[in-house]
């Protein structure tokens, strides 16, 4: 209760103690700056990573469920090993459902690379077949030696292969997003103590006159602490803001949306910058009462 | 109140002063005369704490200021009234505002109104209450520091050079000031080099004169 106590007088403050100190027009200016650049940055970085962590997200769990079949095989082969490739995965316990996909579908595949006139009927086009797990999965060791068993020509692709490397990287892209927001609030302290130094500096004589009437550390300090806070808490708030009108004008996520076009917040994820403001006023109390605490011991 | 032990002080391998002892009871009034650099403010600022004594021991109100903590120090200090001949205001802060300074930082604003204007009525700066200190005159600002160093009724009032920026009728107006303070049980030490004060004071009061030479303290009233 007590901590609460000082805090709340931390907020409302004492008017003759933040007089004591005379404002200093550069020193404020560079914090607030200092702080709403940060702050902007800031929220571009969590977008970045809330995104990141969306996709790693998505091709973790939504590409794990599902993989395919490959049927390479003589022409006349063919319809027998898709009948028997269908008949193991029937009986393959996880398999939720299994479908071959038709010509038009792999026609649709092959589209992009061969262009529209790919005369697919005389080439010798492997079949494929789509297969959905369940929750629990198979078990794809045993599944590729039935297949190797049943239908020779038959390979059964996971995914694994290329899902892996991805969902890696947008694990790595969600961890660089929250090591920029690291470094962007320790860039901030750093900031703020180059300012709230320079005040301090040029407040000497404030502190040997306060020094002189018999003023606590802990009074000396508040006074520049409060105002330091007060600074980088405004500057913060017009930085998270204008970082989230931003945000909310990128283009928004359509049915092909890459990475780019959803890196926007989405749902409740729009209150996370609301921290930004906050922490950025912690970061500068920490930085300033460090700084102010170290010259009161320095001058003693 | 406060008393010097055998208390030497130096810096960068010289010794300014050396085996000071030195008590000042409550009540009394001191001058601390010298030629300049002997050591006068030094020795001031060993009795506020501003200094710690490379030697010696150096008591505050019963309390050995070696071990004590830079609060400590200034919660002593609160005790100790200093004026300084350069007075040392906050420029941006109004005459009534510098003066009511050591109420604000102990947390004793509600006192500030009533005190302040009795006190600055009492060394005639009035008028001068909402005035900034770079537009007073040398005489006013001294008299305001003295009216700063008393706000908090301190029992020991300290007081470097006070006459030296003024005229001689504002050095006996400010004499005339500490010497009525003292009447009222406060302990005063004024540091000065002006001769002329001390026999003027010493018609008004019964003062000690204490000489700084060859780094020691002595006892001086011989030469009066």
């Amino acid at each position: 209760m007590a901590a609460w106590g000082n805090f709340g007088a931390f907020l409302t403050g004492d008017a003759q103690a933040d007089r004591v100190v005379p404002p200093t027009g550069f020193t404020a200016r560079l914090t607030v700056f200092a702080a709403a650049s940060m702050a902007f940055l800031t929220v571009f970085a969590l977008a970045l990573s809330l995104a990141a962590g969306r996709l790693a997200d998505r091709w973790g769990s939504e590409l794990a469920r599902s993989s395919t079949v490959r049927i390479s095989a003589p022409a006349d082969q063919m319809d027998a090993q898709m009948l028997a490739v269908m008949e193991v995965l029937a009986t393959t316990p996880g398999v939720l459902d299994a479908r071959p996909l038709s010509e038009e579908e792999q026609f649709a595949l092959l589209e992009p690379w061969f262009g529209p006139d790919l005369p697919l009927d005389t080439l010798p086009i492997p079949r494929l077949v789509e297969v959905n797990e369940t929750g629990d999965g198979y078990d794809a060791v045993g599944l590729r030696n039935r297949l190797a068993g049943e239908a020779p020509g038959a390979v059964l692709d996971d995914h694994t292969r290329w899902r892996e490397p991805l969902v890696r990287a947008a694990d790595r892209l969600r961890a660089l997003g929250l090591v920029s927001i690291v470094l962007i609030g320790a860039t901030t302290a750093v900031m703020i103590t180059l300012a709230a130094n320079a005040a301090l500096a040029a407040n000497a004589q404030v502190i040997r006159v306060l020094r002189l009437v018999g003023a606590l550390d802990v009074y000396i300090a508040r006074a520049f602490v409060r105002r330091y806070t007060l600074r980088a808490l405004a500057g913060a708030l017009v930085g998270t803001a204008l970082g989230m009108i931003a945000i909310a004008f990128l283009p928004s996520a359509d049915s092909t949306g890459g990475f780019l076009t959803g890196l926007g917040f989405q749902g409740l994820h729009w209150l996370w910058p609301l921290v930004i403001p906050p922490l950025a006023a912690l970061v500068a109390f920490w930085a300033t009462r460090t700084a102010a605490f170290s010259t009161l011991r320095e001058r003693s | 109140m406060i008393e010097l032990e055998e208390v030497s002080y130096g810096y960068g391998g010289g010794t300014l002063l050396s085996e000071i002892s030195l008590k000042l009871g409550p009540g009394s009034f001191y001058f601390l005369t010298g030629p300049s650099g002997a050591g006068k403010t030094t020795l001031l600022k060993l009795c506020y704490g501003a200094l710690t004594a490379t030697k010696g021991r150096v008591t505050l109100f019963g309390q050995d200021a070696q071990p004590m903590s830079r609060d400590e120090v200034a919660l002593a200090r609160r005790r100790i009234g200093v004026v300084h001949q350069d007075c040392q205001f906050l420029d941006h802060l109004s005459l009534g505002e510098n003066v009511a300074l050591p109420l604000a930082v102990a947390g004793r604003e509600e006192a500030a109104n009533s005190d302040l204007d009795d006190l600055l009525q009492w060394v005639g700066l009035t008028a001068q209450k909402a005035s900034r200190p770079p537009e007073l005159s040398g005489g006013e600002r001294q008299r305001a520091a003295l009216a700063r160093a008393v706000i908090m009724s301190p029992d020991v009032i300290l007081a470097d050079e006070p006459t030296g920026n003024v005229d001689w009728e504002m050095s006996l107006r400010l004499l005339t000031l500490l010497v009525e303070l003292n009447k009222m049980g406060k302990t005063v030490m004024v540091a000065t080099h002006d001769m002329n004060l001390i026999r003027a004071a010493k018609a008004q009061v019964s003062a000690r004169v204490l000489r700084i030479s060859g780094q020691r303290l002595q006892l001086a009233g011989a030469d009066l």
